[in-house]
């Protein structure tokens, strides 16, 4: 068994030994969670240690790294084919560190606690799966099965309308990958493996245009299989007009949950985007580039207007993602070198700050047991420290420099001016946007007279300060010092950008 | 005069045969020893059915044929029989919760069960449509009487009589159509049949109208829309476990006839019948699932959940290609895991007091209190639809993958759509297990469940996460015996 496979189903042991143990025994149980996520993390560290820069990844099985092939199902030529490049790696690593943080973030969960820990971890290895099948098959499969546990994690530990916000947060979902399923069934009938000349779902075998049928290379069938594979991910994004299950579903999710709604599956969208659809259909990518470049403006606009108006504190933060993914979407769409990059840094440090800001959010909500932001007021006064970290995660999602979300903005942008002058010009006042709601928000949450019913409350805890620190420094960390991440995610991008051009 | 006397071949139908000796003892058992505990009657049958899966093994790969050609075994018919096999096993086990209060005489029941399997296993094995309506026969007045066989029961009369009339009604459309094509061709054999159109074409009005009367009789049995209707009432009224049985049982005879027919008439494949089948096909899973939406009664559900599936599993008949048949075998296989597993929790779940908890209301909130059944109830529902990695999405993909070969493009398009529509209402059972709060003032106590639901209910849970995952074995199996259907 290899690196990948350890890290991917390591979890699921965990799982195995939480079935086992008494649902008395609740130390326990959060105990074996937690070692059993932070293993992968720490496996997942190593293999970042050991990650050699140059491989481009992207369409040659050679180019990647810590590749494990077997035959799965051979009667559908569906292998078990996993492997990690640059593109794959950050949000690798990043799903080990953010269900780590999360499991600790669980500690107060009070119901039905066994259940919860086994699904959490079942989401941990579902989501890994995600990052690292180079099958199509398998892919799909890791991918719905991050359904099932999300939809109970949502719809047992929600708030009050958990029911309503899981099952529509299913059902568009699955909406979505039906789409891919066909998308993927009509690739798998019409790319031959080279070596064998059966169908294959390896989708490295399918970015190859030798591979690919007659049909498969006209126009029309193409752009059909681009959009409907589109629509499939843009859900998961979620791209306006598709975003609607999103706040529902961070409304009613348990906090540890919300951070890995934002953190790592609505990256997933914007992964699946890059890692299919553009190496397989490079020409219509470009050819559709201007209307992925118009979702993105409209992403960041609406999401922060939106924001703006919230009342609900975790509201605002969820429709700050949708924001923050326009700015992903933007840098896509203009297949520069800053622009692709930037939009997959943007990927990688928007996991760290949302998390961060779902974190906030669940420590206030923690003690004041309800998140209006109208309702708090100079909570500086009373809690200093957590004003400290609020402030500075609030900085980093608003794109100030010497964290990760500038030079992720900043290199979009920059990207972007070249291509779509005037799109880009609109795009940024998303950022003014940004700034005022961020602003206004901490005013009303932290300054002001203090509100007499928050005389007595608690400054933020230990526990809660180890989740959030790590992704504080690592924010800063990566704001001053981004190359480790931009080196690894270059090498493939420029090759993906030389595919499409 | 010469008395010719055919081949008698016992061995062809060893298995039909073990199943109805087996049968017989059980109901002497059951008549002589009143005492007798119902487990061991149970075991019995169990026993029995085992010695007949040995049989089967025994017969693969042999192509046996016997009675002067009439019956015969390949290797995809011992697949089917095998399925039905297993599927009447765990209905076995299931009904042993079930029997306590209800039902009278434990070897009536599980001799009727035997006898009814043993009808599919003869229906499935016929080279001639004489053997196939004998074994549907056998298998139809054994459902009747078990539908009925909660005899202190409203609903279970009304269902056994409303089965038994228009049962009676179908099976008479078969045996005209039987009769229709034996005027026309002269023979009762499939080879004789496939002759016959080789030679003429569907250019006879009669001969046509023979095969559509037949058609129609397997179709009121496989419960394709419009012959429906009388589904969800015999399964709600019908013991649980019988209903379990029916929905993979007498489904699963009606297709494996059909396809009998289908690969052994090649002129079938033509535009009229495709676009027929093509209708029937979307007609019966799209009602199916539409009206599953609406139904308060869970039992009701999955009566229009089966209807459903049987749209699927003709999705995969129509493809006509090897893929398909053994697509067909592979989403029958996971359709008994799934469904009898589904019908088993509900019968476990349906015994508290003396009224049926069938409402979907009224599981609300028994994942806290009934964690295991809850949690197989979980994995059944989202097997059935159609969720990795269990084995209904394999088995939908399967299907749908060997139409899509076959060109069936819209088709597949509107049976995914089809797939989602249908998500919505088993989640809602799902919904009801784990979130929502018990309804106020209803205690829900059950007894303790007996080892044979357990074990049944086990069984259908590894079975359904097995051939989601490792399908590929029995996958291989399947595709094998669907390249190699001999016995025409």
């Amino acid at each position: 068994m290899g690196l990948i496979s350890l890290t991917t189903f390591f979890p699921v042991l965990g799982i195995v030994i939480i079935l086992f143990i008494s649902k008395k025994n609740l130390l326990a149980i959060k105990m074996v969670s937690i070692v059993f996520s932070f293993v992968p993390l720490v496996i997942a560290s190593y293999m970042w240690l050991h990650y050699k820069y140059p491989m481009t990844g992207i369409d040659l099985e050679s180019q990647f790294q810590f590749v494990e092939h077997f035959a799965w199902i051979p009667a559908f030529h569906i292998d078990y084919f996993v492997g990690l490049d640059g593109l794959s790696f950050p949000m690798f690593w990043l799903t080990t560190l953010l269900s780590f943080i999360s499991l600790v973030a669980s500690w107060n969960i009070s119901k039905a606690q066994k259940g919860y820990f086994a699904l959490f971890l079942l989401l941990e290895t579902s989501m890994l799966g995600v990052f690292v099948s180079l099958d199509f098959f398998l892919f799909y499969v890791f991918w719905e099965l991050m359904l099932l546990p999300m939809y109970f994690l949502i719809g047992i530990w929600g708030g009050p309308r958990r029911e309503y916000a899981a099952i529509k947060f299913f059902l568009y979902t699955l909406a979505g990958s039906v789409l891919m399923l066909l998308v993927m069934l009509a690739l798998y009938f019409n790319v031959k493996d080279p070596v064998t000349g059966s169908h294959t779902f390896n989708m490295l075998h399918m970015m190859h245009k030798s591979n690919q049928s007659a049909w498969l290379t006209t126009f029309d069938v193409r752009l059909w299989l681009y959009i409907a594979l589109f629509i499939g991910f843009a859900i998961k994004v979620p791209i306006f007009p598709f975003h609607t299950w999103l706040p529902d579903a961070h409304v009613e999710a348990p906090t540890a949950v919300s951070v890995i709604l934002a953190g790592i599956l609505l990256k997933m969208g914007t992964y699946g985007l890059l890692r299919i659809s553009y190496p397989i259909f490079p020409d219509i990518a470009k050819y559709t580039s201007y209307a992925l470049a118009i979702f993105g403006v409209i992403n960041i606009l609406y999401g922060a207007f939106v924001a703006m108006a919230q009342k609900d504190l975790k509201k605002m933060v969820a429709y700050s993602s949708v924001s923050h993914m326009g700015f992903v979407l933007l840098g896509m769409a203009v297949f520069t070198t800053a622009g692709i990059n930037g939009a997959v840094f943007q990927m990688f440090s928007h996991g760290l700050i949302t998390a961060m800001l779902f974190l906030l959010v669940g420590v206030i909500y923690d003690r004041a047991h309800h998140r209006e932001i109208a309702g708090f007021g100079g909570l500086g006064v009373r809690m200093p420290v957590y004003m400290g970290i609020a402030s500075l995660a609030f900085f980093a999602a608003m794109g100030l420099p010497g964290m990760t979300g500038f030079i992720a903005e900043v290199m979009v942008f920059i990207g972007a001016f070249s291509v779509y002058r005037v799109l880009t010009i609109i795009a940024a006042f998303g950022i003014v946007i940004t700034a005022a709601y961020m602003l206004w928000t901490m005013q009303r949450v932290f300054l002001g007279k203090l509100n007499p019913k928050y005389e007595h409350i608690t400054d933020i805890n230990g526990r809660e300060l180890f989740t959030l620190i790590p992704l504080g420094a690592l924010t800063i960390f990566f704001g001053i010092y981004p190359l480790p991440v931009l080196n690894m995610i270059k090498v493939p991008l420029n090759y993906l950008i030389t595919l499409i051009h | 005069m010469d008395l010719i006397i055919p081949q008698i071949n016992f061995s062809a139908i060893a298995p039909a045969l073990t199943v109805m000796i087996t049968a017989v003892v059980v109901l002497l058992i059951g008549l002589f020893f009143q005492k007798v505990q119902r487990e061991l009657l149970a075991i019995v049958g169990i026993i029995g059915l085992i010695v007949s899966l040995g049989e089967l093994g025994r017969m693969w790969g042999k192509d046996i044929t016997g009675f002067g050609g009439m019956v015969g075994n390949d290797n995809f018919t011992i697949a089917f029989q095998m399925i039905f096999i297993i599927a009447a096993f765990l209905a076995a086990l299931l009904s042993l919760n079930r029997i306590e209060d209800e039902y009278v005489s434990y070897g009536e029941f599980y001799g009727l069960l035997l006898f009814a399997l043993s009808g599919i296993i003869v229906m499935v094995q016929g080279l001639n449509l004489l053997i196939v309506f004998l074994g549907l026969e056998i298998l139809s007045i054994s459902l009747y009487i078990l539908t009925g066989f909660r005899k202190m029961r409203a609903d279970s009369i009304e269902a056994a009589l409303k089965y038994f009339l228009l049962g009676a009604f179908s099976t008479g459309f078969l045996l005209y159509g039987i009769a229709l094509i034996y005027g026309t061709t002269g023979s009762f054999s499939f080879k004789g049949i496939s002759s016959y159109v080789n030679a003429n074409g569907f250019t006879n009005v009669l001969f046509v109208a023979g095969i559509i009367l037949f058609l129609v009789g397997l179709a009121f049995k496989a419960a394709f829309v419009p012959f429906h209707q009388w589904t969800p009432d015999v399964y709600q009224g019908a013991p649980t476990p019988i209903a379990a049985f029916m929905s993979v049982g007498a489904k699963g005879a009606a297709f494996a006839v059909l396809i009998r027919l289908f690969v052994s008439v090649a002129a079938f494949s033509t535009r009229e019948w495709t676009i027929a089948i093509w209708v029937l096909a979307l007609l019966t899973m799209t009602i199916g699932n539409v009206v599953a939406i609406v139904q308060q009664n869970i039992k009701r559900m999955l009566a229009y959940s089966s209807i459903a599936h049987a749209g699927y599993i003709l999705v995969g008949v129509l493809a006509g290609n090897e893929m398909g048949r053994s697509a067909v075998l592979f989403y029958l296989m996971a359709y008994t895991f799934m469904n009898l597993g589904a019908f088993g929790v509900v019968s476990y779940l349906g015994i508290s007091h003396k009224v049926e908890n069938l409402r979907i209301e009224s599981y609300r909130g028994i994942g806290y209190k009934y964690p295991f059944a809850a949690l197989a109830m979980a994995v059944f529902m989202f097997s059935l639809a159609g969720v990795p990695p269990t084995a209904g999405f394999i088995g939908k993909f399967y299907l749908f993958s060997a139409a899509l070969k076959a060109g069936f493009v819209w088709l597949v398009i509107l049976s995914v759509l089809n797939a989602v529509i249908s998500a919505y209402y088993y989640l809602r059972v799902v919904v009801a297990m784990y979130m929502q709060e018990p309804e106020e003032g209803k205690v829900f106590e059950l007894p303790a469940a007996s080892w044979g639901v357990g074990l049944a209910l086990l069984l259908a849970v590894l079975g359904v996460l097995y051939m989601g995952i490792f399908p590929s074995s029995l996958m291989q199996l399947f595709q094998k015996t669907a390249e190699l259907i001999s016995m025409l």
